[in-house]
């Protein structure tokens, strides 16, 4: 028995408590409530396969790029993506997750990734909206997690949402190339936009009073702000940019309110939400399927890997 | 500072920024700065000719290596094959916009409308015949196994072809070989390590990547006979005799081959490449579809 061992729990939870009170970061190897570690890898892991889930709907142009600097551009985006992915995935590590183990329970369905990705990519301007909104989206929640109370996964934050800025800027600059384009390309991008708004504004999750699990994390420092917060944020940020790039946002409600100088929206679709985050989204299963085609079609290649690897660790 | 503002900073930063930027993706002119007068003595046909040949052969193996998004063995395969095919697309790039200032851009052009940049109208706007790629780099890409023999036989062949190119007296090629040959030293040593691990890993590997050798093994006769254009070149210091280090890429090969505990085929007899001629397999033609349909099918957009 050491003297580390009779520290007693209490005491740990008492340096937990004042670390988070502080703001200070929680380190991989600090004592920390087994359901705070729960939760940080269901949410870090959530993310990490979001990123790569998110590769496939912009990836099924990459062969089709209309231009060699748009497939450039493109290509160097999914890319990101799948380094955004490993960051996360090694930061759920920190906590004693495992990348294959995740990678499992993503593909048997048991953990969930952003449901935006469920929707399909129909034209090119798709990529760039994706861009606008999508990336968008996630620097708005993402950027307050860079002040995250556990530390390894605030700092892969840092990284990812500086690229994102960058994915963001570039989809914001294919769109406005098209609506200085053909007629045909303006309607594609106010087609894209109409198709992608609602979803990009479900991103945020659910409304406050309907997310059960927000107020343990907003104690935690896991999260910073509300869902609803977030996505009022999203609104007041993208509106003005909507408008420079000359296309409609599809709600009529959508109005400037005088007094509190923020946007009022209108209600948006939960049940729409419910059923493609519970698996029924147009192409929830395409996406599952790939990627466990890339997992099962390849095992051959990790296989030899190791089999190598153990023949030439001297 | 609240967390609107931090926002607003990082989307403003970015417009500053240029690390994050890869290669090739930026908005300018990737021949900016270059001089692009055509050398004395060196025919601009010629010359224009010879770009298409090595930027076909970077832009068709980047397509192939750009299959793989999406469906790779692993992340870090993810991003490092992508990486291969984003330094390729850079090249082709480059190497397409040299032949289009040397003037060798023929009906492509005038079915591109004037909006459309050189470096696309080559690349979108020819037929297969037009294409100059050895049939090497558009034979379907196969399993993890054909990819990874493919990309170590055209990667040890261009670095081959790029170490020499980086003397050229075209000051273009020059540039576009000294920045290449870091980026194929990468791609060889890449393919390569994967080509020992599978070759000898399990038994399953094993068959896979001998199979992989067998059917690739064949195209290697293609890959060192001069062309007219490469032979006259070559006497203006301009390009180079592939015939010149086909005994080194044959050791190079032969090398890793050995300690991958694969038997090398027998050496194949060099031919005239049917691609550099404009011929080619049934397997080009529906690559182009994919890459170019698109284009083709709004051609007074931008992008
Ligand atoms: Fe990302
Ligand atoms: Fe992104």
């Amino acid at each position: 028995m050491t003297a580390v061992a009779d520290v007693r729990e209490s005491d740990l939870q008492e340096y937990f408590d004042a670390t988070i009170a502080h703001d200070r970061r929680i380190e991989p190897r600090d004592w920390m409530p087994e359901a705070y570690r729960k939760t940080l890898v269901r949410q870090i892991a959530q993310h990490a396969h979001s990123e790569i889930i998110g590769m496939q709907p912009e990836g099924d142009w990459l062969l089709a790029a209309p231009s060699l600097r748009r497939k450039a551009i493109l290509l160097a985006k999914v890319q990101d993506e799948a380094g955004h992915g490993m960051y996360l995935y090694a930061a759920a590590e920190t906590l004693g997750a495992d990348r294959a183990d995740l990678t499992d329970k993503l593909i048997e369905r048991k953990q969930k990734y952003s449901s935006i990705f469920n929707y399909p990519t129909l034209t090119y301007a798709d990529v760039g909206v994706i861009g606008w909104l999508v990336d968008g989206a996630a620097i708005c929640n993402q950027v307050p997690l860079c002040r995250s109370s556990y530390g390894p996964y605030a700092r892969a934050m840092i990284r990812v949402c500086k690229e994102e800025s960058f994915h963001q800027r570039q989809g914001f600059e294919l769109l406005m190339t098209m609506m200085r384009g053909t007629e045909g390309q303006q309607a594609m991008v106010q087609d894209a936009v109409d198709r992608w708004w609602w979803p990009s504004l479900m991103m945020f999750g659910p409304p406050d009073d309907d997310s059960p699990n927000s107020a343990q994390s907003m104690a935690w420092g896991i999260k910073r702000h509300s869902n609803d917060e977030l996505r009022q944020r999203y609104v007041d940020m993208t509106v003005p940019q909507a408008a420079v790039l000359g296309v409609q946002l599809p709600d009529p409600e959508l109005a400037l309110d005088e007094s509190t100088r923020r946007y009022r929206f209108g209600p948006i679709d939960w049940s729409e939400f419910k059923q493609v985050v519970s698996g029924h989204g147009p192409c929830n299963d395409e996406r599952i399927t790939r990627r466990r085609a890339a997992r099962d079609d390849n095992a051959w290649v990790l296989e030899a890997a190791t089999a190598y690897a153990a023949k030439h660790s001297a | 500072m609240n967390d609107t503002e931090t926002v607003y900073d990082a989307l403003d930063q970015a417009h500053g920024g240029e690390g994050q930027w890869a290669f090739g993706t930026g908005f300018d002119d990737p021949l900016a700065g270059v001089d692009t007068t055509v050398p004395d003595g060196v025919d601009a046909a010629d010359l224009g000719a010879y770009c298409l040949m090595l930027g076909d052969d970077a832009l068709v193996l980047s397509q192939r290596l750009t299959e793989w998004a999406t469906r790779s063995p692993e992340l870090e395969e993810e991003v490092a094959v992508a990486n291969c095919a984003l330094d390729l697309l850079g090249q082709a790039r480059l190497l397409l916009g040299r032949a289009g200032t040397c003037g060798v851009l023929g009906r492509s052009r005038s079915l591109a409308t004037e909006s459309i940049p050189d470096e696309d109208a080559l690349a979108y706007f020819r037929a297969p015949d037009e294409f100059r790629n050895h049939v090497l780099v558009e034979v379907d890409g196969g399993d993890f196994a054909q990819t990874m023999v493919r990309l170590l036989i055209a990667s040890a062949y261009r670095l081959a072809v790029f170490t020499r190119l980086r003397d050229s007296r075209d000051p273009v090629l020059s540039a576009i070989a000294a920045k290449g040959v870091h980026e194929l030293t990468y791609h060889r040593d890449y393919a390569a390590r994967w080509v020992l691990r599978l070759g000898d890993g399990t038994a399953e590997s094993h068959r896979r990547a001998a199979v992989a050798v067998d059917a690739l093994w064949p195209l290697l006769a293609d890959l060192f006979t001069a062309t007219e254009v490469e032979t006259r070149l070559t006497g203006a210091g301009v390009a180079v005799d592939p015939g010149g280090f086909e005994v080194e890429v044959r050791e190079v090969l032969g090398t890793v081959l050995t300690r991958a505990t694969l038997d090398a085929p027998e050496w194949p007899v060099a031919r005239p490449s049917p691609g550099r001629a404009g011929s080619h397999t049934p397997e080009l033609a529906p690559l182009l579809a994919e890459l170019q349909g698109l284009a083709r099918e709004h051609p007074a957009a931008t992008w």
